[in-house]
């Protein structure tokens, strides 16, 4: 995580900005899953937010960038918000804290090292967040939003989301 | 300079023309799909290409640098200044048609940004690496498709093969070079589509070979989409696509 602390301000301008809820999946804030980039003040104290998108065509970018602005307002920041492209996310920024509210929630955690395209497709094997199972199966590899896939278990029966490696 | 900027910006429109049109045919099937977990599928594909629209056409509108925004770029030009291919802006037909479609196109954009993913232009770089993540979700879905009914009952293999009767004949345009490629190839920005037909055909031919179909010898067809030169279905698209910027200019909500 990129993070850039110049003293009691800049941490708490951090802090406001880090707590932000995902919108689509809000048991995760947006530092969780690794799309708040940094923030830094500026000369003049501006907060400057650097916020990623996950999915190209995520409907909720938007909403996060407001909502992190809203935020920063909040905690008494004059707020500019920036979209970066690069470095791609990929679902190895959602951090290991991030991971575990992900299954606490009832969403199977994406696989680790999504760097190889066709590995994307090699393993299979995604353990049910409910019963801890491996024995599932994929319905649609299409789900409720873009960054999730809808799966069951078959020990259990429980449906359940795959948030998507990527 | 100027000329290679021009290159540029012609190239990037070209891609987001592409993505967008394509985002907005695969959207259509939103409601109408054959069962639920496809009327998922393809609304969120749509969201894919339409999300990789909106890099390529604010990269556009930069690289234009005369106060166009994505969305003048996305809603209000003229059929004639569009110039995607011709394959995306197809009629869904059945969905034989609209897999067929979507592995051709996902075949080929695979192959193209994973030749971008070492660009000499940093924007396309990462549009890239976000891009060929999402379309190899969109291959394996094409792909299981595209099995499924061509080597399926008599029917769906009927179906599946005149897709491929009227379709392959537009994958030619995709590997079309001209002026703006060359430029760009050579400046290291994007490859020569002509280059990536092995890659293509390497993708496409196990899933042709598991589905019973044949690849046809020629992809020889209609050409015209990167000169503005479209089919009559096109005009069909941008009437829905851009009415209610064409009818409430700048309207936003």
């Amino acid at each position: 995580m990129v993070t850039t602390a110049q003293g009691t301000d800049a941490a708490r301008a951090w802090e406001a900005a880090a707590s932000v809820p995902d919108p689509e999946v809000p048991c995760v804030t947006v530092a969780d899953l690794g799309i708040l980039r940094s923030v830094d003040l500026d000369d003049d104290g501006t907060a400057v937010a650097k916020v990623t998108p996950t999915y190209s065509g995520c409907p909720a970018t938007l909403a996060i960038e407001m909502a992190v602005e809203a935020a920063l307002r909040d905690a008494g920041f004059e707020v500019r918000v920036e979209r970066v492209l690069h470095p791609a996310w990929t679902t190895d920024w959602i951090t290991e804290e991030g991971r575990e509210k992900l299954r606490e929630y009832g969403i199977a955690p994406p696989k680790k090292a999504s760097n190889s395209i066709r590995a994307l497709f090699g393993e299979e094997e995604v353990a049910c967040p409910k019963c801890g199972s491996t024995e599932t199966e994929r319905v649609s590899e299409f789900g409720s939003t873009p960054c999730k896939a809808h799966w069951r278990c078959l020990s259990c029966r429980e449906p359940f989301d795959y948030f998507k490696c990527l | 300079m100027t000329d290679m900027n021009e290159a540029r910006l012609a190239l990037v429109l070209r891609l987001a023309d592409d993505h967008l049109i394509l985002g907005h045919r695969v959207s259509e099937w939103c409601g109408h799909a054959p069962m639920l977990e496809e009327d998922l599928a393809m609304p969120n594909m749509a969201l894919d290409l339409i999300g990789q629209a909106r890099s390529l056409y604010q990269y556009a509108a930069e690289l234009e640098g005369k106060g166009r925004s994505e969305d003048d770029l996305a809603y209000m030009r003229r059929e004639r200044e569009y110039r995607n291919c011709l394959l995306v802006e197809r009629p869904n037909g059945d969905f034989a048609h609209t897999m067929l479609r979507q592995l051709y196109f996902a075949a080929f954009m695979e192959a193209y940004w994973t030749e971008c993913l070492t660009s000499s232009d940093e924007t396309i770089r990462a549009i890239a690496a976000k891009a060929i993540k999402e379309v190899a979700y969109h291959i394996r879905h094409a792909s299981e498709w595209v099995v499924r009914l061509g080597d399926g009952t008599e029917e769906s293999a009927s179906r599946m093969a005149a897709a491929v009767e009227a379709l392959h004949r537009y994958t030619g345009e995709l590997f079309q070079s001209d002026a703006v490629t060359d430029a760009m190839a050579q400046a290291g920005v994007a490859p020569d589509p002509a280059s990536l037909k092995p890659a293509f055909e390497q993708t496409i031919g196990p899933i042709f070979a598991a589905a019973g179909l044949a690849v046809p010898e020629s992809d020889v067809g209609p050409r015209g989409g990167r000169s503005g030169i479209h089919g009559e279905e096109m005009g069909h698209l941008l009437a829905e696509l851009q009415y209610m910027q064409r009818t409430y200019p700048g309207a936003t909500w």
